[in-house]
């Protein structure tokens, strides 16, 4: 299928109003639950780990040192990637599944149409603006982070400031975006996948779309265990 | 003209299509009849070549399908149109986007082009007043003109529809029955039908070929098919309690 996508491929003017159709659908219909999930977990985390520093010999600077690292590290490009694998994933199934049952494929290949590059080409291209997303998770949890601490009254705003900028790592940001960059074509090609190759009627779209989000969130998992060992190892 | 020779496809080892012969021409509805499971819609879907035959030819007026390359295929498939059983028509689209889709993709001609080919397609089908409306606002009947107008909008020689008129009433089915035997014939197009309707076959069947289990049982055309002795088309034919009525005043 991957050989298809790329292969005859559609008319660039069609294929730019495709494009940012899906940027529409995949990419900012996301940034609402994005926002807060992010945010929320982001501030439960902290809070977390302000509960479990007992010892006064650790420093209170902690919490936003642990919040930034749990954040950028994972929360945001791992755990956001397989929530978007339940929301867009899913789109992504149903939509293509949809127009497998009701014929609509059938009619792009009859027209001469390589239907594959029409459909899944520009899921691929707008999912490579996820890294932008993941950045506004990333901004967003450590926000809610520094919300929940100075709020729930558990370090002071210069504590929590100075753990967020402590032994902070550049590269750290860019592993997180590579393997943010790797889950995006997971979410863009398994479930495509999963849509156009999909037999049977209106039940069967719904059980693609199921069976889409469970492989998507294990090669995320599986993947994620890969990139982490060979780029921080 | 489409002539089909001693086409045979099979699915696990399950034979469909058992060497079916046959000649459809240009500027006349040819129908293809049969109980369903016959084989009509997988014929249908060989000659469209979304399935691969196992055997046998098809020539597509002096085009041997099974000596095309890829892309030869391809230029052939853009002289095709096709009305799917249930329309088929892209929901995010309005009728005048899915009228305009095929010549927006294929064609290198204006916006302005584009979309006066289109709605004198869709004047033709009687929906000039439905442009901006969306397939999931328009009638069974409405959908399947605006299938219709989409086929035909790129002039094609050959045009199949797989039993447009299933689900509608009578009187609209009829309507589309006409609608398709007169684009035919102003055009000259190799129509055709996969139905199992006999109002479909009354009305414009020119040249009617029946598949029973696969196998070609019967050709011939509606003025034929009344009087033919052929069992199996007879027990098909007649087997509604309006058919056999009918045969009975006819007798």
């Amino acid at each position: 299928m991957l050989r298809l996508v790329f292969i005859k491929p559609t008319k660039g003017k069609v294929m730019r109003k495709l494009i940012f159709k899906d940027i529409q659908d995949l990419i900012i219909g996301s940034l609402g639950i994005v926002a807060f999930l992010s945010f929320f977990v982001g501030g439960v985390v902290s809070i977390q780990t302000a509960l479990n520093i007992e010892n006064p010999l650790i420093p209170k600077n902690l919490v936003g040192f642990a919040t930034r690292q749990s954040v950028i590290l994972e929360f945001a490009p791992t755990f956001m990637s397989i929530i978007l694998a339940g929301k867009v994933g899913s789109f992504i199934t149903s939509s293509i599944g949809t127009m497998r049952v009701t014929e609509q494929i059938d009619a792009l290949e009859v027209m001469g149409i390589n239907s594959v590059n029409y459909l899944v080409f520009p899921k691929i291209i707008s999912m490579l603006l996820l890294p932008i997303v993941i950045n506004f998770s990333m901004f967003l949890g450590i926000l809610g982070g520094y919300a929940a601490t100075i709020y729930g009254g558990f370090s002071s705003s210069a504590d929590f400031i100075e753990g967020i900028q402590l032994d902070f790592r550049p590269y750290h940001v860019v592993y997180a975006f590579i393997k943010t960059l790797i889950f995006a074509m997971v979410l863009a090609t398994i479930p495509s996948y999963h849509g156009y190759y999909m037999k049977g009627g209106a039940l069967e779209v719904g059980k693609a779309a199921t069976v889409a989000f469970v492989w998507t969130s294990v090669v995320i998992i599986v993947l994620n265990y890969f990139i982490t060992q060979m780029l921080l190892a | 003209m489409i002539t089909l020779k001693n086409i045979m496809k099979s699915f696990d080892g399950t034979e469909v299509l058992k060497g079916i012969s046959m000649t459809f021409e240009a500027g006349k509805t040819n129908l293809i009849i049969g109980q369903s499971g016959s084989g009509k819609t997988v014929l249908l879907k060989c000659l469209l070549g979304l399935h691969q035959i196992d055997s046998g030819q098809m020539y597509f007026n002096d085009q041997v399908f099974g000596e095309m390359d890829e892309e030869s295929r391809r230029t052939l498939r853009r002289e095709m149109g096709m009305v799917f059983q249930g329309s088929a028509l892209f929901d995010s689209m309005s009728v005048l986007e899915n009228v305009m889709f095929p010549m927006k993709m294929l064609t290198k001609k204006s916006y302005a082009e584009i979309k006066c080919a289109a709605e004198e397609v869709i004047e033709r089908v009687n929906l000039e007043n439905a442009n901006n409306k969306l397939p999931a606002e328009l009638s069974g009947g409405m959908q399947k003109r605006v299938a219709i107008a989409r086929a035909v909008v790129m002039k094609p020689k050959y045009l199949f529809c797989d039993e447009p008129n299933s689900g509608l009433d009578p009187k609209t089915a009829i309507v589309i029955d006409n609608l398709i035997r007169e684009i035919t014939q102003e055009n000259n197009i190799t129509t055709v039908i996969n139905s199992h309707d006999m109002n479909s076959v009354m009305e414009i069947g020119d040249t009617i070929l029946f598949l029973k289990d696969g196998l070609k049982a019967w050709e011939g055309s509606k003025e034929l098919i009344f009087n033919t002795d052929n069992d199996a088309v007879n027990d098909f034919v007649y087997s509604s309690n309006l058919m056999k009525k009918i045969k009975q005043v006819h007798n």
